[in-house]
């Protein structure tokens, strides 16, 4: 038997109990969506996110690594969702000026995207059969990671399943909005982020960011203001629908 | 650069003192956002190293998605009993909260403007 093959197991047991891995792969497989993405002149249905999320589950999957193990490694990527989200301040600071004309209608608008987004998934699911911890799961995926999983937690859900629901509403919404803003001649940019950070928070900013500067920072301000409305209406609409 | 991560991971630790203190359903860092907007709209300037650092973490949002989204492993089984309900409810609520929030907000603006708000809604 080839010398060679035992050293290199021995070295893929030590990589696989490191973080180094897991932190490593996420970066490489992100790269390469990111590399199809633009090859892709940008289309939306390249999403990064979905990519990378394929390729790394395909891995993950061939190599029997357990998903707790990639996160030892993954978790620096994911800690920095806390200091970027505080960092969405900043570009929605230089739309103060819209910002103060618009207070009424922005407002108005949330309330009506944050419950329509929880009613409607929860009516969708229940109609065609899904469980009811499937249904309190889904209820809060139009807000961003951290507070979904909150939410959900609060509610009866299962936080894990919010957290990949909620990634799959934002790919939804990054690969769908432009085709629904065709359908609906929407162009203002102001209204095409707004709509889209209520509907698929922090992927559909992403995706916003990409159209414009303008996009990007109404998204932002509506992913927010979405995560705050939804924590405060969810438990209160889930007690008077259960009763 | 290093000040300016400094600065967002202190807003982060307020927005997360002030959460666990109040008990608040929100979590802590979409609290720093707030407080930072705040302190920016008070002060009135943004300067250039936050700005910088801000567009570089932002530039790339969504890889750090791609950790909680890896978690779809961990959901097969439920995902293939409910396929269905979940594909259908995702997509049907994603395009309605899309659709309703749009077109709501493009009338409230046009109302707005018809009043007569000034240029309200227009191009600043």
């Amino acid at each position: 038997m080839n010398p060679v093959t035992p050293r290199l197991g021995e070295i893929w047991v030590y990589l696989s109990a490191s973080p180094l891995l897991g932190l490593t792969l996420t970066l490489l497989a992100y790269q390469a969506a990111f590399w199809l993405h633009k090859r892709c002149n940008g289309h939306p249905a390249a999403n990064p996110v979905l990519l990378s999320v394929l390729a790394l589950v395909a891995i993950l999957w061939a190599t029997g690594t357990p998903y707790a193990t990639y996160f030892e490694g993954a978790q620096f990527v994911h800690f920095l969702l806390g200091p970027a989200t505080v960092a969405l301040a900043i570009p929605l600071y230089a739309q103060l000026a819209r910002l103060r004309r618009l207070a009424l209608p922005l407002l108005l608008t949330l309330v009506a995207g944050s419950v329509t987004a929880a009613v409607s998934a929860v009516a969708v699911a229940a109609a065609l059969g899904g469980s009811r911890v499937t249904q309190l799961s889904l209820a809060p995926k139009s807000v961003t990671t951290p507070i979904a999983m909150g939410i959900a937690e609060r509610i009866g859900g299962l936080p894990s399943l919010t957290a990949v629901l909620v990634i799959m509403t934002g790919i939804l919404g990054a690969i769908g909005a432009r085709y629904v803003y065709r359908l609906l001649a929407i162009k203002d940019e102001a209204v095409r982020g707004f709509a889209l950070g209520i509907a698929s928070h922090g992927i559909g900013t992403a995706r916003a960011f990409q159209e414009s500067e303008q996009a990007g920072a109404f998204a932002a301000l509506a992913m927010g203001l979405n995560g705050l409305a939804t924590a405060l209406l969810l438990p209160l609409l889930v007690s008077l629908m259960t009763g | 650069m290093l000040l300016a991560l400094t600065l967002l991971l202190v807003y982060q630790l307020l927005g997360e003192v002030i959460a666990q203190f109040f008990a608040l359903p929100v979590p802590g860092p979409v609290i720093g956002m707030g407080l930072l907007f705040a302190t920016l709209a008070v002060r009135g300037a943004v300067s250039d190293e936050l700005r910088g650092t801000a567009n570089g973490l932002l530039q790339h949002l969504s890889l750090l998605f791609v950790p909680a989204g890896t978690g779809v492993m961990l959901h097969f089984g439920r995902l293939a009993d409910e396929w269905l309900a979940l594909v259908a409810s995702l997509l049907i609520s994603t395009v309605v909260t899309i659709a309703v929030s749009a077109l709501l907000l493009r009338a409230l603006m046009r109302a707005l403007m018809a009043r007569g708000g000034a240029d309200a809604g227009r191009e600043s």
